[in-house]
């Protein structure tokens, strides 16, 4: 007598990543699970919004280094899965990113000083999520997985022609809510892709201390999703990979796992040593693997990119970080009365009295400056 | 007075239904003011025998009926109607779509609940016990109270989170948490508890009714209460405490599980001649100091009683809420009768550590009477 259990529908992902483009710019003969390269046209759009958000992240990180903005994690080095992942989102699709993916949010559209306004301290979030289809840039590790998992359980139960991409990375990992959101969107089947950024190091923890999994995509298998590890580095299989992803979502489908193993060149933010960590020789290593330099080569292969493409893209990259310059360099309002304004959506009397306490503060401040004027 | 439903403050034992849950049985019975509450419809059916577990039952098919938004779920709220039965029947009227078991993790349902919020969803969801919440802590705390104000009022999370809480039930560990003063200390929350069926019914559509997100706390000691009454109900709204019984010696506030408390020891006082007028808070966040302070004004005297151990418990905040806005009328130190500072005991040592009749008439014998 056996119990009567499945004994089929379990896979487990390849081991090789999946790649259209090695680190040489030639194409691989790696098995790609059925996926396809994207077109040149895609492609080069791909390697316009890479070589963009790669220059913004240098200036942000700049500017956060002269004391413009309070703090920054930068996604240097991790602009294929940035780019690549956002990219390949309908505009009814919603993006729930972490506080890394300030690269994600300019993709999808989001104004450079509406992105910045949380690390220059403006306020917590200064873009409208309903107007970009993207959530709040969540800071508490792997919360927003359920976030993502949740808001497309209600694009489900509506019938909604929408899914929901959410990041997270190699530490996040480790906690319980995403644990809680791929069971949640598998039991559910919800038109969910978890991008899992891989790039080797939560702040300073390597990742062979974060898990004794062979690899992080593995854990798909344990909860009835597909999981699927790309390289991280190649945009197309980046690209690829998402796209099929959030169309399986949309055809009811229901959740994957994608693990993009990626490397990030920059410290955790601006206030931490990475060279206590990790050796020069590790990151120069990781550079051969560079997202941008492969593409290049591999479009110029191709015919799609010349010296004058090039050139141009370098261009409007430059435009893009005078504009950045310019918005940080303009001082944002902030209105301290603003403090009250959103914290409930029914008037408290209790908080109008403490309204009332700021309000004659600041009278009495702007009668001691007329004063002195 | 602040009462705005007009309704004479009274209990009737005449509403005292014996055939009460055993695991109640202590404290059974007793119907409120507000079970004599405004009647919400014309077309209201004739006055019956509702337990507070019905009345939640009623809210919630009723906010399912009106609004194709509202969604149900959470452990064991489906197939089984709930551990303690508030959703019975539910998934079979409404679907599988619209009321659901969820896998059992109080942080998924939670922080899924605010995606579906987001997507313009109203989830009324459970956690199954109050120990059992503290897993969405995080999500409650970071993301419930918070994202209003982080988007400056563009994503709203209408989430109402039904907590059965506190004791008195003869429960193992981790089963009689009274965990109030975590969430109302917690800007962003509103906190609602009310202690008998009428305000359960009214507060829990309104609370679903509500754009903010609401901590609906169930006191699990009273959810086999009865009374007569007609449901719909529309009770004293949200927000707003209730006199619930007048005195003029002292006012005693009470919420959830110790409003049964405190009109006993009104009933007790006045046999040795003290006046005692009992508030129900009914909204614990926000704070009605307009109807509060207008009590403690008259009585110049009072005590708070709660389940929670007393160091840094809800209590707490109003004796100090209280004394800052009234100290010139007060004649004596404002009181709290609590829980003690020990983690909640085994049933068979409950007893000692709920706060008693005894020992809230023991409480305000401490004053000196003479000032």
């Amino acid at each position: 007598m056996t119990i009567d259990v499945p004994t089929t529908g379990r896979s487990l992902p390849q081991l090789q990543p999946i790649s259209f483009i090695g680190a040489d710019g030639r194409l691989t003969d790696t098995p790609t699970e059925g996926l396809r390269i994207p077109s040149d046209a895609t492609l080069t759009g791909l390697y316009r919004q890479m070589v963009l958000v790669r220059r913004f992240e240098a200036q942000v990180t700049h500017l956060t280094r002269q004391g413009r903005l309070a703090t920054y994690p930068s996604a240097a080095g991790q602009e294929a899965a940035e780019v690549g992942a956002t990219t390949a989102l309908a505009p009814n699709d919603w993006l729930f990113p972490t506080y890394r993916d300030s690269a994600a949010l300019l993709t999808r559209g989001v104004p450079v000083a509406e992105i910045l306004a949380a690390f220059r301290g403006d306020w917590h979030c200064g873009f409208d999520p309903h107007e970009y289809h993207a959530s709040p840039a969540a800071t508490p590790l792997a919360t927003q997985t359920l976030h993502a998992t949740g808001f497309a359980m209600a694009a489900k139960l509506k019938g909604e022609d929408a899914a929901t991409l959410t990041f997270l990375g190699d530490g996040a990992s480790s906690e319980g809510d995403t644990h809680e959101a791929f069971n949640f969107a598998s039991v559910w089947q919800t038109p969910t892709v978890f991008v899992l950024q891989n790039n080797q190091y939560a702040i300073s923890t390597p990742l062979r201390e974060q898990t004794n999994a062979t690899m992080l995509a593995d854990r798909a298998a344990g909860y009835g999703m597909p999981g699927l590890r790309v390289d991280g580095n190649d945009v197309a299989a980046v690209f690829a990979a998402v796209s099929t992803a959030l169309e399986r979502g949309r055809n009811g489908d229901g959740p994957t796992l994608i693990e993009c193993l990626t490397y990030r060149m920059e410290s955790h933010t601006n206030s931490d040593d990475p060279t206590k960590y990790r050796d020069a020789e590790e990151v120069e290593h990781w550079k051969q693997f560079d997202p941008i330099d492969r593409l290049e080569k591999y479009l110029r292969s191709t015919g799609a990119l010349d010296d004058s493409s090039v050139a141009e893209v370098a261009e409007a990259a430059e435009t893009l970080a005078a504009s950045v310059r310019d918005a940080m360099n303009q001082e944002a309002e902030v209105d301290p009365r603003e403090l009250f304004a959103h914290v409930y959506a029914t008037p408290r009397t209790g908080l109008a009295e403490q309204q009332q306490v700021l309000e004659a503060e600041l009278a009495g401040a702007e009668l001691a400056a007329a004063g002195q004027a | 007075m602040s009462v705005e439903t007009g309704t004479t403050p009274t209990t009737d034992p005449t509403a005292v239904n014996d055939e009460t849950g055993s695991a109640a049985s202590a404290n059974d019975g007793a119907s409120t003011a507000t079970a004599n509450g405004t009647a919400a419809s014309d077309a209201a059916p004739a006055p019956s025998s509702v337990t507070m577990t019905k009345a939640l039952n009623q809210a919630l098919r009723d906010s399912l009926a009106d609004d194709d938004t509202v969604l149900v779920f959470g452990e064991d709220v489906g197939r089984l109607g709930g551990v303690f039965r508030v959703t019975e029947g539910l998934r079979a009227e409404f679907g599988s779509n619209r009321v659901w078991d969820s896998p059992l993790a109080e942080s998924g349902i939670i922080g899924t609940a605010i995606g579906m919020a987001m997507n313009g969803m109203r989830p009324v969801v459970e956690m199954q016990f109050d120990a059992y919440a503290y897993p969405a802590f995080e999500q409650i705390v970071s993301h419930v109270a918070k994202m209003r104000n982080r988007t400056k009022g563009r994503v709203s999370l209408p989430i109402t989170i039904r907590i059965p809480y506190a004791g008195d039930i003869g429960g193992v560990e981790h089963h009689s948490d009274s965990s109030e003063a975590y969430w109302t200390s917690t800007p962003g929350l509103t906190v609602v508890t009310p202690s008998n069926p009428a305000d359960a019914y009214s507060l829990l559509r309104e609370s679903i009714a509500s754009d903010d997100p609401v901590v609906f706390m169930e006191p699990k000691s009273r959810y086999w209460m009865k009374e007569t009454l007609s449901l719909p109900v529309t009770t004293a709204p949200m927000n707003r405490a209730q006199v619930i019984r007048e005195g003029t010696d002292v006012t005693l506030l009470a919420y959830g599980p110790t409003v049964r408390t405190a009109l006993d020891s009104a009933e007790a006082g006045a046999e040795h001649g003290l006046s005692i007028e009992v508030i129900d808070l009914r909204t614990l966040s926000p704070f009605d100091d307009e109807t509060v302070s207008e009590s403690v004004r008259k009585t110049s005297r009072a005590a708070i009683i709660h389940e929670a151990a007393q160091f840094g418990g809800y209590g707490a905040e109003v004796a100090a809420r209280l004394t800052e806005r009234n100290f010139t009328y007060l004649s004596a130190p404002i009181l709290r009768v609590a829980g003690f500072d020990v983690p909640y005991p085994s049933p068979k040592l409950e007893e000692f550590y709920l706060p008693t009749v005894e020992r809230v008439l023991d409480a305000l014998e401490s004053w000196d009477w003479e000032l």
